[in-house]
Parts: structure tokens; C-alpha cells; sequence
């Protein structure tokens, strides 16, 4: 096997699995260490930086991270990445003074921004601050799009969405126009902008178009305008029998929803297996803790109603049948059809992107899906000045995807803007630099925690169904978490080795917990794994490798459960292994790598 | 130094022997010693070692003196009884606790001022009366806790490491352990467990005393050119004659060579020991062999390493004097005072 070079970033980046998992790229162990220390506000401007919304992300986030975290490989469960950085949201004081002062010089250059949802406001972000003088239109009433419409206030309160858009607002340069519904691109390319950003979201549910549907149609409610409708208090009851068709996260928000507005038996009802729902795995937990169960394998066939009021729906029950490949079909079980009774139904069945303001005629082509075509990397269409980003571009995704999404985009009309090639991106910044203090001492807690993860505390659950906008977790404290940030590994502190330093001495091997390090023959990646100290089976995890030593051995060490607790560079006589900490930061437009 | 104990943590793939622990559970606390220090590496092999025998840890005794590798019995097997004695008196206190329970495994750590200066004539007694037991030489040629002066066991003619060379002739702990009468000999090196591991666990199920030289380099003092015990010295010198399975009655018998190549020696307890020859002439059955061979090597400057002596029908001390099978603190009261018929019939034995 070739030994590992530093080619770029992306062999460290990758040790640091939650960082790797994150679209965003947000470097999380080092805000983690920084919430440890007390330093909430340092920690929080980190993701500032990098995610734009750690308010909103700490308590609604799809924590692509947590799957990825490595606590979760060594121990039972990953460290709780998403409820820390509200840790450092909540306690961050006043961070206003460390904001980018608002904007005295423009550009020249302007820039509208379609939706004000998180993938324009992001874009918003990384460009008002050079000096772009951006419009954003809003068809609602006010800012932040799905987050502020689709997110139930119990689990987002509004004053952490006004304050962090108000951050951006405050960047100067920044246009929001709300009430203002874009319904032509045409008219808006010829207001004559020098780009055009659609972060227009998924704004459609999809219906369900079966029997009785028409006839009961005043208690049949689509989930997203339904919850849009309760975000902005034009609702403000549902009825006593509630039944959410769907099995995604905005079902979970639709069920919980209701029970706090007066839904007293309100059942979920999905058509596959309740292991394959579409909805978060702690989403799920939430809404079986208020008492709202979980059916699966029904298929919904018909609204029943009486005298033009909804009475129930008929489910046929079915079960999965798997063919050769794996593809899953769901078949008839046999058992007879079920009739559940309710009096109001919400139908959270997907979302669709619908463009119907984008005319035929002015160059912007679609794919076979109704899509727009966008270029994966540079977000821009088959118009150059016109970009996507968020669910617009590749359909419904989450808040972490969008802004990433947006950062990627404001690199790209920046470019645009400067009459660059947008297809040039700018690689991240990385660092890597030793945290030795002492002859084994470190910059960085390098003893492990063994701790098992805490629950966040929770409002008790009868006064937290008591009404839709009293949040319904109350967050880790400091003392919880501190705690919780000692879970974490530091993967970014990493180990390095130094081949031309190594004795062999076997002092690495012996101290190593995990059996990561093996000194052994070369061999080729395949045959190397087998014959490690303990088999290195995690093919998705990279094996670290060392040229020739003088024995003729090389050293090979299995990143997979490594706990970078440092004990191998403590124990190596001669420094050849040593803790240094990588740091990458990702480039937005106008940073110092572009 | 390391100043944090180790993860409890560990691969979630660690596999566990048939008594239900991990290599992990063998561990003892954190080294103190130097990083890199050989020691450190002669303790991992005995720590891995106990776990494929699957000894239980409370049958297990380690005693030591002192000196750096006299801590290290700290540093394996917590869950293992220990004494540490005065300096050199390991080797009595050791004859002390097997003569009054014969149940336990014996592992005796030393170094080469313990056991070649202070100690020497405790090691050369214990090992002619057969004790039951491994000892185990941690050897560095070098006093590392007083900074560095040659000890007994440096070669004459090495270097310190402020450059004085040793005019005093070096105690070959092997040969004297051969001559002292020792069933099982063996010498190795701590920069290669392959061989270490088998050999720690060869010597554990021998009956009688067993002895393992282990060099081990000490990388503050004694790992520098002119150095006789270096890891570079070693790796250059080392001249392995055999390579040793340990083959439990528990084991199935997996590895084998061509005919004429292996020799299997049966132990006391069952085991098997397959030795791969690497050196056809060697026969370890041969003390006077052992010996000639030995000193042949070693006046060109090559280190013999390997299971070097074994005898496996070879007794203990408590054949010789014939205790009994019971260890004292099981016998009872009845058996401890048998009355005055007894008495009376042992002073007419002696009349």
C-alpha cells in the first residue's frame, strides 16, 4: 500500500467524521472544545461562520453529523453535536460587537434574491458584506421561509429566527421585500440584476387524491400550509380525532401540532414500515412520548364522510415484500380493510418543487423531472446569472443542506460578478499544527470521558401540550453541558506520524486502547486490513500508513475507532508520533482562498 | 510520564477468552516508566500472554524487587496478587509463597541489578531448587534509576552513553541459569512479541523453575551506538534458533511444517510446545549443547534467542521435599494438629 500523503485537506478532513458528514463542513470539535472552556460566544460565532443559524440548527437540525460521529462506533451513542451548539446559542451573551460591521462601500453590483428562506439568507450573508446591494423577495409576511413557517414554534421559538435574521439584516446593503410574491423570472431578469439567486424552497405538498377526498375536503389538510397556517395563527384548533398521513419529519411536526391544539387522540398513520419512515429517529421518539401512536403498513384508500363532513379513512393493511435485489414492494396482507374514525385529517405525504412563475421561453432549461438544471458544484443554471440553492435546487433536503447550498451559490455569483470562472472553486483553508505543551501535556483534554450521552431535559409533558408555543425542550445547561462536550473524541486533534523519528520500540502498540497501530509487513491495502493488530473491517474508514522503516516494516494504523486520546505520542520515546490539531474552514465568497 | 489513566474504552471487536475477559482485563494501571521503555513492551507480552492461557488473575502471583523492571509488575495483572520485595530478596520471599501455596502460578520480574548483582545469589539458589515458577530477567545492562551506570550484565567492551567503555566481564544470565540447573530456558528480546508471547507462555506451564533473559533496550541510557543492548544492537545480532507454538490441550493443532522441521515437546500440564527450527543443529533437549553452543555465539558477538533449554519431565521442590498436595491455608485443624498418637509415633521415628 502507498504510504499516506499529504494529498490536500481530505485525508485529515475525513478522520474528523462529523465534520466530514456535515454539508456545511462546520468544524464541531473545536466549538465543542470552545463550549467546554466556557467560551460560548467563540463557539457560537464558529458556526456563525460556518452554518449561519446555530439558533435555529441546535434545536431543528437534520444532524447528518450524529450518525457519522465516531462516540457512536466506540461506545453506545454519538456525542449530542446539535443540542450543543444550542448550548453555545443560548448562552453566547451579546454577540453583536463580534458581527461583521455593517457595510459602508457598495460594490456596484446587485443581486436578487428569490424566497427569503435559509439558502438565500445565507447568501445573503456571505455577500452583503462585500459590498452587493441584494434585494430578497418574500411572498410571506416575514423572513426565514420553511423555518419560520413549517418548524412549530414549540420546538423553534421566534425570537431565536428574528434574532439570527436580524443578524444578516444588520450586514447592511440588504433589501427585504416581504408580501412580495415573485410570479415571473422574465420581469425579474429584466430589472436588469446582475444575478438572480431562486432559494424558493419545496413549497408544495403533495395531495392525496383518493375517494371522498372532494366531499370531505373541509377537515382534509395539507401539512405544510396547515402548519404554515398555525405558524402565523391563522389557525389556532384542530378537532378531538386527528389522523396524520405520512411518516416523514413534517408529519412528526403535524401530529405534535395537533396535540396542542386540541387533538386528543391523534394517531399517525404510515404506509411502510415504521423502521423505513422517512422521519428522524428521535423525531419519532418526541411524538410516541405524547402519547401518539405510530401505525404502519397501511395504505390509505378512502376519506369517508356523511352529510358532507369527514367521518374516517379506510387503510388497506399491507406488508413488505422484498425481490431479488432488495427493492422493497408493499403487497396486500390479506386482512380485512380498517376504518379509523377521526374528525380532522393532515396529509404530510412529500413535497414538490413547483415553478410555475419560470417561463418556457427565456433559456432556462428543466430536466425530465421538472427540475431545473443546475450544476452540482457551482449552483448556477442553464441562464449564468441566474443560480439555485436550498430544496429549489435538488428538491427537498433540510436547513443544513440549504445553507450549504447558499455558500456554495454566493461563491459562485461572486465569481460570476467578478467575470470569473465559476467552475474554478476555491479549495478550504486548512491547518495542522501540533498541540504538544509538555513532555505529555497537551493543548487539548486528551483524558476520555466514559460517560454515556444525556438526555436534554424536557418541559413536562402536560404543561408542554398545553400550548403550540411553549417550547418544548429546555435545552442542556451549562453543568449538562460541559458534560456532554467532554463525550467528544477531538478527532481533529490527529494523530501524526513521523517515519524518520520511529525506533520501533512497540511503545505505540502496547499503550494503544482501540488496537489501532500494527507495525508489519508492507503489503497491499486489502491483504494489510486482515493482518492488522485487530481487523480493520470499516471499509469507509481509511488506514493511516508509513513508508519503509529500518526493520523493513512499515506502521499502519486504522483510523475507524482511534479515541485521539494522544496516549501513542505520550508513550513514543522519540516524537514520531505526535497530536496536531487540523483545522479546515470552508471558503466563502470573498475569503482569503478564493 | 503519563499522567491519564488509560480509556476504559476499547475496539468493540476485542475478543474475550473462554473465562469471559478481554486482553483488556489482564491490563494493571498506567506505566510511570520512561516512554519507549522496553519494559513497557515485555509487560504487554506477558499481559497478552495470561490472556490466551486464560489464566485466571486471582491464580496468579507476581513478585519482584527492585528497580525499574521491578515496578512493572504494577503494570499488568491488577487483578493479580503482588509483593514487592527488598531489593534482590525477590527470589526467597517467591520459594516463601510457593512452598506455602503450591496452586498459585509463580511469575517472578527482575532486572539485572536485582537479579545479577544484589539478588545474584538468591536467583542462582531458587533456580537449583526447582522452584515452581517463570522468571523473568527484564534486562537492560544498565542502571537506569541511577542514571546510568553499567550494571553486571553489560557486555564488556560497551559503551555508556557519556562514552566510557566497560572493562568488568558481563554476567550471562542464561548460561548461569543453565548451569544453576534450570529446567526451562529461554532468551528473548522486548522489540519481538512473536517470539516474547509464546515463550512467556511456554515458561507459565512449565513445572519447575523456568527462566526468560528478556532484553530490553532502555531508551534513556543504554539505546545508543556502542551499546551491546540497543534496539539497533539487537535487531542486528539476534540470532533466533527457533520459533515456539505454544499449543494448549484446548487448541486445535493448526500450524505445521514439513517433517524434520518441528519438534514437539509435551509439558507437565498437557501443552505442547512445536518448535519450529530455524537453526537444524540446535537441540534444545541438550544442556551441554545449550551451553557450548551458546558460548560459541556468543564470543562472535551474536545474540541466541529462542527457546534455548527444556526439560519437560523435570520436578519442583515440592517433589523434593514432599509437601503436601493441600496448600496450607486450606488445611484444617484436624490435619494441622493430629494429637498426641501422631506425635508419639513421629518421635518414635526419630529415636
Amino acid at each position: 500500500m502507498q504510504r499516506t500523503r499529504e494529498v490536500g485537506a481530505d485525508y485529515f478532513h475525513k478522520v474528523v467524521d462529523c465534520q466530514w458528514a456535515c454539508p456545511a463542513h462546520t468544524p464541531v470539535p473545536e466549538y465543542i472544545r470552545l463550549i467546554a472552556d466556557g467560551r460560548y460566544a467563540d463557539a457560537y460565532m464558529i458556526n456563525w461562520k460556518s452554518n449561519v443559524f446555530p439558533g435555529v440548527l441546535g434545536r431543528t437540525c437534520d444532524r447528518p453529523c450524529e450518525p457519522a460521529c465516531r462516540r457512536g462506533r466506540v461506545e453506545e451513542e454519538p456525542v449530542a453535536i446539535c443540542r450543543l451548539k444550542r448550548v453555545a446559542a443560548d448562552n453566547k451573551g451579546d454577540v453583536e460587537g463580534r458581527m461583521p460591521p455593517p457595510v459602508s462601500h457598495s460594490n456596484g453590483k446587485r443581486v436578487a434574491l428569490v424566497g427569503c428562506g435559509p439558502a438565500s439568507l445565507t447568501v445573503a450573508r456571505d455577500l452583503a458584506p462585500l459590498g452587493y446591494q441584494i434585494t430578497i423577495f418574500d411572498g410571506e409576511t416575514k423572513s426565514a421561509g420553511m423555518i419560520r413557517s413549517q418548524i412549530p414554534r414549540f420546538r423553534l421559538p421566534e425570537e431565536v429566527i428574528d434574532e439570527e435574521v436580524g443578524y444578516i439584516a444588520a450586514l447592511g446593503g440588504i433589501e427585504m421585500k416581504f408580501g412580495h410574491r415573485i410570479d415571473s423570472l422574465k420581469a425579474l431578469l429584466a430589472e436588469g440584476y446582475d444575478a438572480v439567486f431562486v432559494g424558493s424552497g419545496a413549497p408544495r405538498g403533495r395531495d392525496l387524491d383518493i375517494p371522498g377526498r372532494a366531499e370531505a375536503a373541509a377537515n382534509v389538510h395539507i401539512g405544510i400550509d396547515w402548519l404554515s397556517s398555525v405558524s402565523f395563527g391563522h389557525i389556532e384548533k384542530i378537532g378531538k380525532r386527528v389522523i396524520v398521513l405520512g411518516g416523514g419529519n413534517t408529519a412528526m411536526d403535524c401530529c405534535r401540532t395537533s396535540r396542542r391544539l386540541g387533538g386528543e387522540s391523534v394517531k399517525v398513520i404510515v404506509r411502510s414500515g415504521f423502521e423505513e419512515m422517512k422521519a428522524s429517529p428521535w423525531e419519532k421518539e418526541d411524538a410516541m412520548h405524547e402519547d401518539i401512536p405510530i401505525l404502519n403498513f397501511r395504505v390509505p384508500k378512502a376519506f369517508t364522510h356523511e352529510n358532507g363532513k369527514l367521518t374516517g379513512v379506510v387503510f388497506e393493511v399491507v406488508k413488505a415484500e422484498y425481490d431479488e435485489r432488495g427493492r422493497r414492494r408493499l403487497v396486500p396482507s390479506g386482512e380485512p380493510d380498517e376504518h379509523h374514525e377521526c374528525d380532522d385529517v393532515l396529509v404530510a405525504v412529500g413535497q414538490e418543487n413547483a415553478f410555475p412563475w419560470i417561463e418556457d421561453d427565456i433559456g432556462l432549461e428543466f430536466d425530465e423531472w421538472h427540475m431545473p438544471k443546475v450544476d452540482a458544484a457551482s449552483f448556477q443554471s442553464t441562464i449564468p446569472n441566474v443560480f439555485f440553492g436550498g430544496d429549489a435546487a435538488f428538491g427537498p433536503k433540510n436547513i443544513i443542506w440549504a445553507v450549504a447550498h447558499g455558500h456554495e451559490a454566493a461563491v459562485s455569483i461572486h465569481k460570476f460578478c467578478q467575470g470569473q470562472d465559476v467552475a474554478d472553486r476555491p479549495p478550504p483553508g486548512a491547518t495542522l499544527v501540533s498541540q504538544k505543551m509538555g513532555i505529555h501535556e497537551w493543548s487539548y483534554d486528551n483524558d476520555v470521558s466514559n460517560d454515556l450521552r444525556y438526555r436534554v431535559p424536557m418541559r413536562d409533558k402536560a404543561e408542554a401540550l398545553a400550548s403550540v408555543r411553549l417550547e418544548v425542550e429546555l435545552g442542556f445547561d451549562r453543568e449538562l453541558g460541559l458534560k456532554e462536550a467532554q463525550r467528544c473524541l477531538n478527532c481533529d486533534v490527529q494523530t501524526v506520524f513521523a517515519d524518520k523519528l520511529c525506533i520501533e520500540c512497540d511503545a505505540c502498540v502496547d499503550i494503544c486502547p482501540m488496537d489501532c497501530i500494527t507495525f508489519t509487513e508492507e503489503g497491499e491495502e486489502d491483504d494489510l486490513r486482515g493482518r492488522l493488530k485487530a481487523p480493520a473491517v470499516n471499509l469507509t474508514q481509511d488506514l493511516y500508513v508509513s513508508g519503509k522503516l529500518p526493520t523493513g516494516r512499515v506502521m499502519a494504523k486504522d483510523e475507524d475507532v482511534c479515541l485521539h486520546c494522544g496516549l501513542c505520542a505520550e508513550r513514543c520515546p522519540t516524537g514520531a508520533w505526535d497530536m496536531q490539531k487540523f483545522y479546515l474552514e470552508m471558503t466563502h465568497a470573498g475569503g482569503c482562498n478564493a | 510520564m503519563t499522567y491519564i489513566l488509560k480509556p476504559q474504552l476499547h475496539h468493540p471487536k476485542l475478543p474475550t477468552n473462554s473465562l469471559g475477559y478481554t486482553r483488556r482485563d489482564y491490563e494493571g494501571s498506567v506505566s510511570t516508566l520512561c516512554a519507549g521503555c522496553g519494559h513497557d513492551s515485555i509487560s504487554a507480552a506477558i499481559i497478552q500472554a495470561c490472556f490466551e492461557l486464560e489464566l485466571p488473575p486471582h491464580r496468579v502471583a507476581k513478585l519482584s524487587g527492585i528497580g525499574c523492571s521491578s515496578k512493572t509488575p504494577d503494570y499488568f495483572l491488577g487483578n493479580s496478587h503482588g509483593f514487592n520485595t527488598v531489593h534482590g530478596r525477590m527470589p526467597s520471599v517467591l520459594t516463601g509463597a510457593n512452598l506455602a501455596n503450591r496452586d498459585l502460578i509463580y511469575l517472578g520480574v527482575s532486572g539485572d541489578g536485582d537479579s545479577a548483582s544484589i539478588g545474584l545469589g538468591q536467583f542462582a539458589h531458587a533456580i537449583r531448587r526447582s522452584v515452581n515458577m517463570l522468571y523473568i530477567v527484564e534486562n537492560n545492562g544498565v542502571y537506569g534509576l541511577t542514571k546510568g551506570q553499567f550494571s553486571a550484565t553489560s557486555d564488556k567492551g560497551s559503551k555508556s552513553k557519556r562514552g566510557v567503555v566497560n572493562t568488568d566481564a558481563g554476567i550471562d544470565m542464561v548460561s548461569l541459569a543453565l548451569q544453576m540447573g534450570a529446567t526451562f530456558v529461554g532468551r528473548s528480546f522486548s522489540g519481538d512479541k512473536d517470539q516474547l508471547v509464546p515463550l512467556i507462555k511456554a515458561g507459565l506451564s512449565h513445572k519447575g523453575a523456568a527462566f526468560i533473559d528478556c532484553i530490553s533496550p532502555c531508551v534513556q541510557f543504554n539505546n545508543h551506538n556502542g551499546s551491546t543492548k540497543s534496539f539497533d544492537y539487537v535487531r542486528e545480532h539476534n540470532e533466533a534458533v527457533n520459533r515456539l507454538d505454544v499449543i494448549t490441550p484446548r487448541d486445535e493443532i493448526k500450524v505445521d511444517y514439513k517433517p524434520g522441521e518441528t519438534v514437539r515437546v509435551q509439558q507437565h500440564d498437557g501443552s505442547v510446545l512445536s518448535l519450529h527450527k530455524l537453526n537444524e543443529l540446535y537441540n534444545p533437549n541438550s544442556r551441554a549443547q545449550a551451553l557450548g553452543y551458546l558460548q560459541a555465539r556468543q564470543a562472535r558477538g551474536q545474540i541466541v534467542t529462542g527457546l534455548l533449554f527444556v526439560d519437560p519431565k523435570a520436578g519442583d521442590l515440592h517433589d523434593a521435599v514432599d509437601t503436601v498436595e493441600t496448600p496450607l491455608n486450606q488445611l484444617n485443624e484436624h490435619e494441622l494438629v493430629p494429637g498426641q498418637t501422631a506425635l508419639a509415633r513421629i518421635n518414635q521415628s526419630l529415636r
